[in-house]
């Protein structure tokens, strides 16, 4: 039978949650992902897979302060997805939060759709703070974003930023970094999506960035290690960062995140081979069947 | 308007800190970032003035180019300066995804541009940059011929909205313009009247094209002298009247023949009014270390070629060479 592809209209706020409730919320987002994926016939499903739950918490955790009907509202709080090939995973967070219609998940990476297949400030899509997918640049342009905050405008706002580890074998990622610890950014959360993988094997084995967080201490980051699969690890991280931001402790927050690529898709977990690719019609089937 | 005098020398670079200043005085929300370098590109000024609105990156241009990007994201006119040779080309994917693309409000700086920044040599005498910033959608480019036209244009970029690039000189060059001269991104200046011969021409080479036109008005040649700072967006108009009304170009910049300012005035002709061109610049060739005024000499780019260039171009014209030349006279750019 052939696969019929529908996404629901579902909306999720941004409260205070018990971990347990995000379960829920990350399933969406992974079919979400499975779904426009398979339609794209091209994307990364691996560390989209991975970060679902990351997402959930962090954008309907009442972790960032944003208003989908104001997007540009000028308090809000901001994340830049550096590692912009994981776009499918935010643009279906944003279509959850509300920012558009869930409808636009059908027309990722499609022509004149403004999912494009790394995220294009140029199209306006709600939500999204800049054009990514050159990897490392993202996480520069939000130490930019945090000292125009903290430096320039004195105001409360925060900065969040997501790389991958393959991601931060970019020399200027550093640079990034010894900003961010040079300028205080107290306001500044990177989140390090360590699933190990990279498009040609093991990130241990085409160039080691290890140990990350000991390098993230000797920059001058606060540095938490959590599971990026458990709700509580991820909840408690954000609050600390949060606690970081509010007692001005002078540092940057670096969430390093294990994670396993792919998770939730039983065939696809922690296989580097599906960093780029999409499933086919048959691999989408048993994956929803895996994320019911 | 055959009146131009020699006012005196300044480096262009001056220009540009003052114009900083100037934008600093007048919008709460410029900013500007260092680059380690900030007493070379002048960027020092602003900072003595604003330090509050300066932020040191340290020796780092593509960390400081999306530094700058996430200042524009965030509502703020973020200037970075560092020498061209690094700040067009060490950042060039920066410039690309997260300054041109997010077609926002970060202006670059590239000071120390071109040969004349004399003795440290090839490594920091970018001659390539207008070839690569002018391909860059939605960018400004301009490139002025003195200091007080490089205040004006420091200026000017601040206050149009969009990915902007200035490019400037290290060494004390002539001053010619004035605060009365006019001056707006996009329009070039005809400095002289002429229906013989057009030279176009940017930076410090436009005063050795009025130089090679005062030559050339000895012999009975009228030369168009066209001061073309802004590079992109290039004024169509002017170019296509000089094609038509002289029939044949000259063009001069401190930079590689390739891709440059020449290349640019040859789109522009070549579709609208193809007529004959000679190029003077630098021949494929990297620079070395020198005095400014021997490297100008070395590689060709003072008024003698400029002059040399214009009757041979007239020499093609009338002979009717438009658009084929004879095997034998296929020039190499090599010497």
């Amino acid at each position: 039978m052939a696969l019929e592809i529908t996404f629901s209209d579902k909306t999720f706020e941004n409260k205070k949650r018990n971990p347990d409730e995000f379960s829920e919320i990350a399933l969406e987002i992974r079919r979400d992902i499975i779904k426009s994926l398979y339609l794209a016939k091209s994307g990364h499903s691996g560390g989209t897979l991975g970060t679902s739950d990351i997402f959930s918490v962090l954008f309907f955790g009442g972790v960032m302060k944003y208003n989908p009907q104001k997007p540009d509202w000028k308090d809000r709080d901001r994340f830049v997805l550096s590692a912009g090939h994981l776009c499918p995973v935010l643009y279906s967070t944003l279509a959850r939060a509300g920012f558009y219609s869930p409808e636009e998940l059908y027309r990722l990476r499609k022509f004149g759709s403004r999912l494009q297949g790394h995220p294009g400030f140029d199209m306006k899509l709600p939500g999204i703070e800049s054009s990514t997918g050159s990897l490392g640049q993202g996480v520069s342009i939000a130490v930019g974003m945090a000292m125009s905050d903290k430096h320039a405008d004195k105001n409360n706002r925060k900065v969040f930023a997501l790389t991958g580890d393959g991601e931060v074998e970019e020399g200027t990622v550093w640079e990034a970094a010894m900003a961010a610890a040079h300028y205080k950014l107290d306001n500044l959360c990177w989140i390090l999506d360590n699933n190990d993988c990279q498009i040609d094997g093991r990130v241990k084995d085409v160039m080691s960035i290890y140990p990350v967080d000991k390098k993230f201490e000797a920059f001058g980051f606060d540095v938490i290690n959590i599971d990026g699969h458990n709700y509580n690890d991820i909840k408690n991280a954000f609050a600390k960062f949060k606690s970081n931001h509010e007692s001005k402790i002078g540092k940057p927050t670096a969430i390093i995140a294990k994670t396993i690529m792919g998770k939730g898709v039983s065939f696809m977990e922690d296989k580097y081979i599906w960093h780029g690719n999409p499933p086919n019609e048959e691999q989408a089937k048993i994956a929803l069947e895996d994320l019911k | 308007m055959n009146e131009i005098k020699l006012l005196g020398k300044k480096p262009t670079r001056h220009g540009f800190g003052e114009g900083l200043v100037v934008l600093g005085e007048k919008y709460d929300n410029v900013i500007v970032l260092g680059g380690d370098i900030t007493g070379s590109v002048m960027t020092s000024y602003f900072q003595e003035k604003f330090p509050e609105r300066f932020f040191s990156i340290g020796v780092a241009e593509q960390n400081a180019t999306t530094i700058a990007a996430g200042f524009a994201l965030s509502g703020k006119i973020a200037f970075f300066a560092s020498y061209s040779a690094f700040s067009a080309f060490r950042n060039a994917d920066q410039l690309r995804i997260s300054v041109a693309y997010n077609d926002i409000n970060v202006k670059i700086g590239g000071g120390h541009a071109g040969i004349t920044v004399g003795p440290d040599g090839a490594t920091h005498q970018a001659l390539e940059e207008i070839a690569f910033i002018r391909t860059l959608p939605n960018m400004t480019l301009v490139v002025p011929a003195d200091y007080t036209e490089a205040k004006k244009a420091t200026i000017a970029i601040g206050e149009k909205f969009g990915p902007c690039f200035i490019r400037f000189g290290r060494s004390a060059v002539p001053m010619f313009t004035t605060d009365d001269s006019p001056f707006a991104l996009g329009k070039a200046n005809i400095l002289r009247e002429g229906k013989d011969v057009a030279i176009v021409a940017c930076g410090l080479l436009v005063w050795e094209a009025l130089l090679a036109a005062e030559e050339l008005s000895k012999k009975g040649i009228n030369a168009r002298v066209i001061n073309n700072h802004t590079i992109k967006p290039i004024d169509v108009e002017t170019l296509v009247n000089a094609a038509r009304d002289c029939g044949c170009m000259v063009t001069a910049e401190e930079h590689q023949v390739h891709g440059g300012l020449g290349g640019a005035v040859a789109e522009v002709t070549a579709k609208n009014y193809p007529v004959p061109i000679e190029f003077v610049g630098v021949r494929d060739k990297f620079g070395c270390s020198g005095e400014p005024e021997e490297l100008m000499v070395k590689f060709g780019l003072t008024w003698k070629e400029i002059y040399a260039s214009a009757l041979k171009v007239i020499e093609r014209r009338d002979k009717g060479f438009i658009g084929y030349r004879q095997v034998k006279d296929v020039e190499d750019y090599k010497e």
